[in-house]
């Protein structure tokens, strides 16, 4: 019997006990952008994802969000993985007047769309964007002329002033070149090991049975802050921020859910709209 | 409302261009060649990445200001690249698989790995980003909702100009006429004196130069990455298919029909199920012509 580590964010609704969800549940980076959005006004939403598991049910928890907390659902428009055309896309968001996208497409779709929405005379001027699938190592591959000034939410982004971030960073372009960054992926697997040395240190053992047990309560100083292993839910404590993309590729942070870790809630149990989404 | 007739004429217009840009090289591998090259993504991946250095250089050598007029020499320099190296793979290794078909789908699909990893290993794994002159970023506004990109109009106006081009080539010169000839009766050619391997490779190279062109293009729109081959092969075999084997005239209709057609459904449901209503419309008129658009006897 093997363990699994997951250090990319996903739609949650699961809990396999071979699994170690590092990244963020919907409740520690979706719900929260979308929190944000309706902070700000923007409630007219258009939902756009790439066509498989992450978007649709992602989609599912932001609709039932909105219907909740005010907020309306525009349109919600799939495209297949890998689709690179998106005059149809542009198009229709022109002609629904949405206040913002929110975007859960994945890989080469979001260069496509990025470059067609400001070709198509579309950008944080009269449209934002909020993402939850673009992070630094992307925005250099979307143009940052296309990015800039865009919203991201992570718990992660290589521009957080910390000490063990400094750190982080200069190791990383040590390592893999000087013009390297880092993004929320890469800073989840990092620590993803870390969290699981630590494990098996308390656990004396690499046993999966063993280390699940110790896993409870160990907490490591990871480059966004320290993060704590959640044993119920075997995922982690950790804080959601919204990034504002900049001219050099790097995000300022606008917003973040307060010094208190989020704890996970993979199956939206402490939202009252929640239950509805987890039964299907 | 006539507007949006307008975009949807002028979006059907623009997929149609990219698609037989993308489409046009494999027209010409697979259609007039018969090899199935399954490496055609990744002689436009080449191509892009033939941009992506050209716009670096550009910007190491006129200053970062001028990075995107490299795009303009990226045009030619990507055809060139990606011919070179169709040209390298024609003479290596397709040469002796005329006979046997069905390899070749294997080999290519192998060369596409290679050519894949290759850069991955040089470039990186992540899009990398390509910058293109100002002017091709801006769009035209016709009216309050509808707007023409400036990057579809010289998109459409490239794909246009490689259509005459390939179609001057082969029907208007001398070495147009022997790929002709060699396409259609190669033991003929061969006995009038025609130097077949030659035109073989010289063709060949043409179909991965034009894959190439498109990959430089399409940098203006779309992702440059390790990975594009696989999102452009399914399309540019589509049009090929649907078009009739051998014809260039039946790829043209074909790529007419086909971003008509994504067009119209796309702006009515989603992509997802426009692309499956049209995969599925593609699929039942093969099935009653099964020879595309356009019949033809090739070799």
């Amino acid at each position: 019997m093997a363990c699994c580590i997951n250090p990319v964010q996903y739609e949650g609704l699961e809990a396999s006990k071979n699994i170690f969800y590092i990244a963020a549940p919907p409740n520690q980076q979706i719900i929260p952008a979308v929190t944000y959005l309706l902070q700000q006004g923007m409630k007219n939403v258009y939902l756009l994802g790439s066509d498989y598991v992450f978007p649709r049910t992602a989609n599912k928890v932001i609709k039932a969000q909105l219907q909740a907390e005010g907020g309306t659902t525009v349109a919600e428009d799939y495209t297949p993985l890998g689709n690179t055309d998106y005059s149809a896309v542009v198009s229709k968001i022109k002609a629904s007047k949405p206040d913002v996208v929110f975007n859960t497409l994945n890989g080469d779709s979001n260069v496509a769309f990025f470059k067609q929405l400001k070709a198509g005379g579309l950008s944080i001027d009269n449209l934002p964007v909020m993402s939850v699938s673009v992070a630094e190592v992307e925005v250099a591959g979307i143009g940052v002329d296309n990015f800039k000034g865009q919203l991201t939410a992570w718990n992660y982004f290589q521009s957080i002033k910390a000490d063990a971030n400094a750190k982080f960073v200069a190791s990383y372009q040590s390592r893999y070149g000087a013009n390297q960054v880092t993004d929320d992926p890469i800073e989840h697997a990092y620590s993803a090991v870390y969290l699981w040395a630590k494990s098996a240190d308390k656990a004396k053992s690499i046993d999966v049975d063993k280390v699940r047990a110790a896993a409870s309560g160990v907490s490591f100083d990871s480059p966004q802050g320290t993060v704590t292993l959640d044993g119920e839910t075997q995922h982690i404590f950790q804080k959601t921020m919204i990034g504002k993309a900049g001219s050099d590729g790097q995000f300022q942070v606008v917003w973040d859910s307060g010094a208190d870790p989020l704890k996970p809630d993979p199956y939206l149990k402490t939202y009252s709209w929640g239950a509805t989404v987890a039964a299907g | 409302m006539s507007s949006l007739i307008l975009l949807g004429i002028f979006n059907g217009l623009s997929v149609a261009s990219i698609l037989l840009l993308v489409a046009i090289g494999l027209a010409i591998t697979f259609g007039l060649m018969n090899v199935i090259n399954m490496a055609h993504g990744q002689f436009i991946m080449v191509g892009g990445y033939v941009a992506y250095v050209c716009s670096g250089l550009a910007g190491l050598v006129l200053g970062p200001a001028a990075a995107g007029d490299g795009f303009l020499v990226a045009l030619p320099m990507a055809f060139l690249v990606a011919a070179g190296l169709g040209w390298l793979l024609e003479r290596g290794l397709i040469r002796f698989l005329y006979k046997r078909q069905l390899d070749t789908l294997l080999a290519t699909w192998g060369v596409g790995l290679i050519l894949e990893q290759a850069a991955k290993n040089i470039f990186g794994a992540p899009n990398v980003n390509v910058d293109v002159p100002e002017w091709l970023t801006g769009s035209l506004a016709v009216s309050e909702d509808l707007s023409l990109s400036h990057a579809r109009l010289f998109i459409m106006a490239l794909a246009a100009l490689a259509l005459g081009g390939v179609g001057w080539y082969l029907f208007r010169t001398g070495t147009g006429r022997l790929v002709r000839a060699v396409m259609q009766n190669r033991a003929m050619a061969d006995c009038l004196g025609v130097r077949t391997d030659r035109i073989d490779a010289t063709t060949f190279a043409l179909g991965t130069g034009l894959a190439g062109l498109a990959g430089a293009a399409l940098c203006l729109l779309g992702p440059i990455g390790p990975f594009i081959g696989t999102d452009y092969i399914v399309q540019a075999f589509m049009v090929v298919v649907l078009g009739g084997v051998g014809q260039l005239a039946g790829s043209v209709g074909a790529a007419a029909a086909i971003g008509g057609l994504d067009s119209v459904f796309n702006l009515a449901f989603s992509v997802s199920i426009g692309q499956v209503i049209v995969f599925a419309l593609v699929v039942a008129f093969l099935q009653w012509r099964p020879s595309g658009f356009v019949r033809t006897r090739s070799r």
